[in-house]
């Protein structure tokens, strides 16, 4: 079961967290015009990539807060975690 | 019966407590403090149960975790439980226990047939012989392997005992309470670290208390028993026996099994008898040891063959005897300590020792103690068939491929030691990449992956001094990183015997002409023949070897098997072991319960179970419940000996003539708050919220971004930026996670706030034409006409003394209202309904009635709504604005969902008006043509129209829309029904919504 550190809460087991996906995803702006591959590729289209991955987690049995996780796919390690709005360098 | 193999004295047990207790039915006496095992051997019970594939005889091999024979099916407490390791099991007052894998009996087993066919049970020989003819496996194959496999019986009984789960924190987890455990354990609890120290075994000490060493002037046991004592007084330090680390999972969380009454003859009174412990720990100390390996010769199977290292255990700790006359086959100096413990103890053991002429203390002890040592000799193979009664032992040549003349020697045991075996489970778990050590001719752990570090034994380090130093270092060090604190500790001085050499030998070679079995893994019996076939069949990964021959698959998981298998490959495929590699270990390191692993969370437990504040009423007016997620909600309330069929329509019908009151506590209630509330709505919805007033509700439809519906439910705004949010039962949790992944991560502009408030609001529905007279009864100050409060009209109120929301929503069809008050006041609102509508015939209303009317009403619910549908196929695309985005929108464009023959909600009458139609049936156009027959669409909800007096049902259709007046056939295979049907409209009572706005 992993460790997360919610940036809000401090460290957490994985139980009270539910996971929301790829983080890098960025949701096309409202009312704007784009191809239907750029939609393809906001709802469908995901790399699943093996090493480090920035993904979103909810702290679902805590704060509630949507937080960014840093986290290797292969060897579940976390490297860092982040608030939805902290800029992540 | 006397214990004709205990000794006089001596040993760590109870020799006050005189236990009894059944094997096989037949009665045996032993100590407390005894093992099964222990008990069964000082009553000279050798054969206890029967190998796996060839039914033969089995003794006892081991004396603790490693046990691959001695595995019994156990009764306690009118309780049984199989696998239970008699090695394991500690004795108790009563205890029973039976063989297994055994018919009709273990001294007569008709399976052991298998042994004289055993040339035709070949590595593979299930994958080959059973392919053919493929219609023989369900009839023929199958039933025979089933009856034949297995260990043991599983109760079908419901489990009564408790099994608890805990979850912990700690600086420094310690596996096992060897030197090593008790060194690190010590010395990181006097700097102040949280410490858990686990031992699998009741006693603490591990080798301690076996070998013939002296530690601080004391000798091993008793400084073992000092530590432990002091660390036990010590607030830092939960100290815990028969316990087992038996899993390393990621970011140091381990998993742990605490038998906490297996032991006792009866759980005590609000004890588990098991418990499951999570901890997460900082650092991680691996102390679990080493694991004898056995030597490899003919008939190395037999019972009375063990490894020295447990008939050494048995003496010293049981004060038990294993034979009289034994025979120690060794490669290494361990033999030679078991062989001294016997003749101390007045037996004469014969040692015959692999290698040419070693030189040690022990060596030199054993010589002058008179013991008679034969080097350079092997054990060829083992006679007897239920217990060793002689030996063929013979000269090895020095490059180990010669024997030299063979002679029978007699002997009652034959206690056999190659090396040891670092017990790396949890490191290899953890994720540490493991490493060949050549000079023990085992794995030892590599690179730490996570905080764990593994010392003595374990980590290939075999003597005293040296575990004690680095474990206590270990120890001082990593709790100095976590506590800061640096207490030094006076390193005991250490007396042990210094140990030569090992032989690298495991396999005796077979003597000309013979054709001895010689075993690697005993429980699955699993033979060096087999490997050779395996490999000669063109077998090559380790990985796939030990799949083909079952090598360390059993429930063992190889522990005494996997490396003497190594060794073979690697000796036949002319590689190095590290070559071969070896196989993934993988927890947990020992069998677990069921139980264990549930804990808890068993029967109404499984799930938390919740209740509306209206739910005693319901009980006591004879409502019957039922599931609706997590909710339990009334399903009907019985009057006499209705069923749910006539209870049902009996509410339907009173709501659709008089008034019924239902409880819709269980709706999901979502707060908004914030200047850009209706911002966020008219986003999140496919119709518009901006210009809703205040005091006014809105029905919504919620699509996720692929565009499918997410979830419907109706809004009102409350005050200025104050909205109310009713989801479905359902989705109310992933609705509000759907609202703060919007505000939190895509529009963080948005200033509003949202919080569930389902549990803060008691619900009812009041619905059908008698309502407005209940209503005005119920808030006689309030101007609930319809245009005081028309449909989807929202009014605030008291209810004789109690705050109040009506809202004028509908689901049955019906003009109705539903009422909300805080939860607390939830009863006393039931109560006043039901008191004040007796004169308009109120009648409370079920689930089962709520669906009737909504499914005779065409209002879409869960069914329709099920993660497949879009606005279109429910007929909600009226409610799509074209004028503004939202969630979803984009995808509405998609190809299938703009087909012009897409699927549509109808309504399905059976054209006899009177067969009920399964949900879940198929709507075919002919129902004789051969199958597949094209689906055309599914029926998603029945019912029993009220309004008509005939089953009607929803069904999603293709081209539902031109499809109304079509004749069509419902099939379902699974109730072997095929009716006649009509497709009509779904709203199939007051189609033009008049009752509602009446």
């Amino acid at each position: 079961m992993l460790h997360i550190k919610c940036p809000y809460c401090g460290m957490r087991s994985q139980n009270e967290f539910s996971y929301g996906g790829d983080a890098s995803v960025k949701r096309p702006e409202l009312n704007k015009e784009i191809s239907d591959e750029e939609w393809d590729n906001f709802v469908y289209n995901r790399k699943s990539l093996r090493g480090k991955h920035l993904e979103l987690w909810q702290h679902l049995s805590g704060c509630r807060q949507w937080i960014k996780v840093e986290r290797d796919t292969a060897t579940h390690e976390i490297f860092n975690t982040y608030k939805a709005d902290e800029e992540i360098s | 019966m006397t214990q004709k193999f205990r000794l006089e004295n001596g040993g760590l047990i109870n020799r006050d407590k005189k236990l009894s207790f059944k094997f096989n039915g037949k009665t045996y006496y032993g100590y407390e403090g005894d093992t099964l095992a222990s008990a069964l051997i000082a009553n000279g019970v050798h054969l206890v149960g029967r190998s796996f594939k060839y039914h033969r005889p089995r003794g006892f091999f081991g004396a603790g975790v490693d046990e691959p024979y001695a595995i019994v099916q156990l009764y306690r407490n009118n309780e049984t439980e199989p696998n239970i390791k008699a090695t394991e099991q500690e004795l108790f007052e009563g205890l029973e226990a039976k063989s297994v894998n055994c018919w009709p009996s273990v001294n007569f087993d008709i399976g052991a047939i298998n042994n004289f066919l055993k040339i035709f049970l070949p590595a593979g020989f299930y994958y080959k012989t059973f392919m053919w003819p493929k219609s023989f496996w369900y009839r023929v194959y199958e039933p025979f392997i089933r009856k034949a496999a297995g260990l043991g019986v599983a109760s079908t009984k419901h489990d009564k005992e408790r099994y608890e789960h805990k979850y912990e924190y700690c600086d420094l987890l310690i596996a096992g309470s060897g030197p090593s455990g008790l060194a690190s354990a010590y010395a990181a609890a006097k700097n102040g670290a949280r410490v858990i120290l686990a031992e699998d075994k009741p006693r603490f000490g591990g080798s301690l208390l076996t070998s013939d060493v002296n530690i601080g002037n004391q000798s091993g046991e008793d400084w073992a028993n000092g530590i432990i004592s002091e660390l036990k007084e010590m607030p830092n330090v939960v100290v815990k026996n028969r316990s087992q680390v038996f899993g390393y999972y990621d970011h140091n969380m381990l998993v742990m099994s605490e038998k906490v009454s297996d032991h006792l003859p009866k759980t005590k009174k609000h004890h588990p008898k098991q418990r499951l412990w999570y901890i997460r720990a900082k650092e991680v100390l691996i102390s679990s040891g080493s694991i004898e390996r056995p030597l490899v010769f003919g008939n190395n199977d037999t019972p009375g063959v063990m490894l020295s290292s447990a008939a050494k255990e048995y003496l010293k700790v049981y004060g038990v005897l294993v034979g009289k006359n034994p025979l120690v086959f060794t490669n290494n100096d361990s033999g030679y300590e078991t062989a001294i413990e016997f003749k101390k103890n007045g037996i004469n053991p014969i040692i015959l020792d692999s290698r040419v002429n070693p030189q040690s203390e022990i060596i030199d002890e054993a010589i002058n103690l008179g013991i008679k040592i034969k080097f350079s000799y092997v054990v060829v193979a083992a006679h007897g068939y239920k217990k060793v009664s002689s030996a063929d032992i013979a000269k090895i040549s020095n490059d180990k491929k010669q024997l030299g003349t063979i002679e029978n020697i007699k002997c009652d045991c034959i206690c056999v030691s190659g090396f040891w075996t670092p017990t790396i489970h949890l490191a290899s778990q953890s994720g540490n990449k493991t490493k060949f050590k050549e000079e023990i001719d085992a794995f030892v752990p590599g690179t730490s992956k996570q905080n764990e570090t593994t010392l003595g034994a374990a980590n290939g380090i075999f003597t005293l001094e040296e575990t004690l130093k680095s474990s206590f270092t270990a120890g001082q060090d990593l709790s100095k990183k976590i506590t800061n604190k640096d207490n030094k500790i006076s390193f005991p001085n250490v007396v042990e015997k210094i140990s030569s050499q090992h032989d690298k030998f495991w396999c005796v070679p077979l003597p000309k002409g013979k054709n001895y079995k010689r075993f690697l893994d005993f429980q699955n019996d699993v033979a060096v023949s087999d490997i050779e076939i395996a490999l000669k069949e063109g077998y090559r990964s380790i990985e796939h070897v030990k799949r083909y021959t079952t090598l360390g698959m059993a429930t063992d998981q190889g522990k005494t098997s996997n490396l003497n298998g190594l060794q073979l490959v690697s000796d036949i495929e002319n590689k190095v072991v590290p070559a071969v590699g070896h196989t993934t270990f993988r927890p947990p390191y020992t069998p677990i319960s069921i139980g264990t692993i549930v804990g808890r969370e068993v029967g109404k437990h499984s799930k938390p179970t919740r209740k509306s504040p209206m739910h005693s009423w319901h009980e006591k007016n004879n409502a019957v419940f039922v599931d609706a997620g997590v909710w339990l909600r009334p399903r009907y309330y019985k009057q006499g000996n209705e069923n749910l069929f006539e209870a049902s329509k009996r509410e339907a019908k009173n709501v659709r003539t008089n008034v019924g009151v239902c409880d819709v506590t269980t709706l999901g209630k979502i707060d908004i708050k914030g200047p850009d509330a209706a911002e966020l709505l008219n986003r999140v919805y496919t119709n518009a919220w901006l210009k809703l007033p205040v005091g006014k509700a809105r029905y919504g439809v919620m699509l996720r971004e692929d565009g499918i519906i997410m979830d419907d439910g109706t809004t009102t705004r409350i005050s200025e930026n104050h909205y109310h949010m009713t989801t479905t039962t359902a989705q109310a949790a992933n609705v509000l996670s759907h609202l703060e992944y919007y505000l939190q991560l895509v529009w963080p502009e948005l200033n509003v706030n949202v919080v569930s408030t389902t549990e803060q609001w008691a619900g009812a529905a009041i619905a059908g034409p008698k309502s407005r007279k209940l209503l005005e009864k119920l808030f006689p100050n309030n101007d609930v006409s319809n245009e005081g409060l028309p449909f989807m009209g929202y009014t605030e109120s008291e209810l004789f003394g109690v705050k109040a929301r009506i809202f004028r929503i509908s689901f049955s069809g019906e003009l109705a209202y539903e009422v909300n008050v805080e939860s607390d006041n939830g009863q006393f609102m039931w109560e006043k309904i039901i008191e004040l509508g007796q004169e308009f015939q109120v009648q409370p209303y079920g689930t089962e009635a709520l669906s009737t009317l909504r499914i005779e009403m065409g209002h879409v619910a869960g069914s329709e709504l099920d993660g497949r549908t879009i606005s279109y196929d429910t007929s909600l695309e009226g409610l799509i604005s074209k004028k503004k985005d939202f969630i979803g929108k984009r995808s509405l464009n998609r190809e299938a969902f703009t087909s012009s023959d897409r699927q549509k909600i109808v309504g399905v009458v059976p054209l006899d008006k009177k067969t009920s139609i399964p949900e879940g049936s198929h709507l075919v156009k002919d129902a004789q043509a051969p199958l597949p027959n094209k689906k055309l669409g599914h029926i998603s909800a029945s019912c029993w129209s009220v309004e008509h007096d005939n089953p009607f049902s929803l069904a999603i259709l293709k081209d539902g829309k031109n499809m109304i007046g079509e004749k069509l056939f419902v099939m379902s295979p699974l109730k072997n029904k095929v009716i006649p049907v009509e497709i009509v409209s779904s709203h199939y009572v007051d189609p033009k919504g008049e009752r509602v706005r009446s």
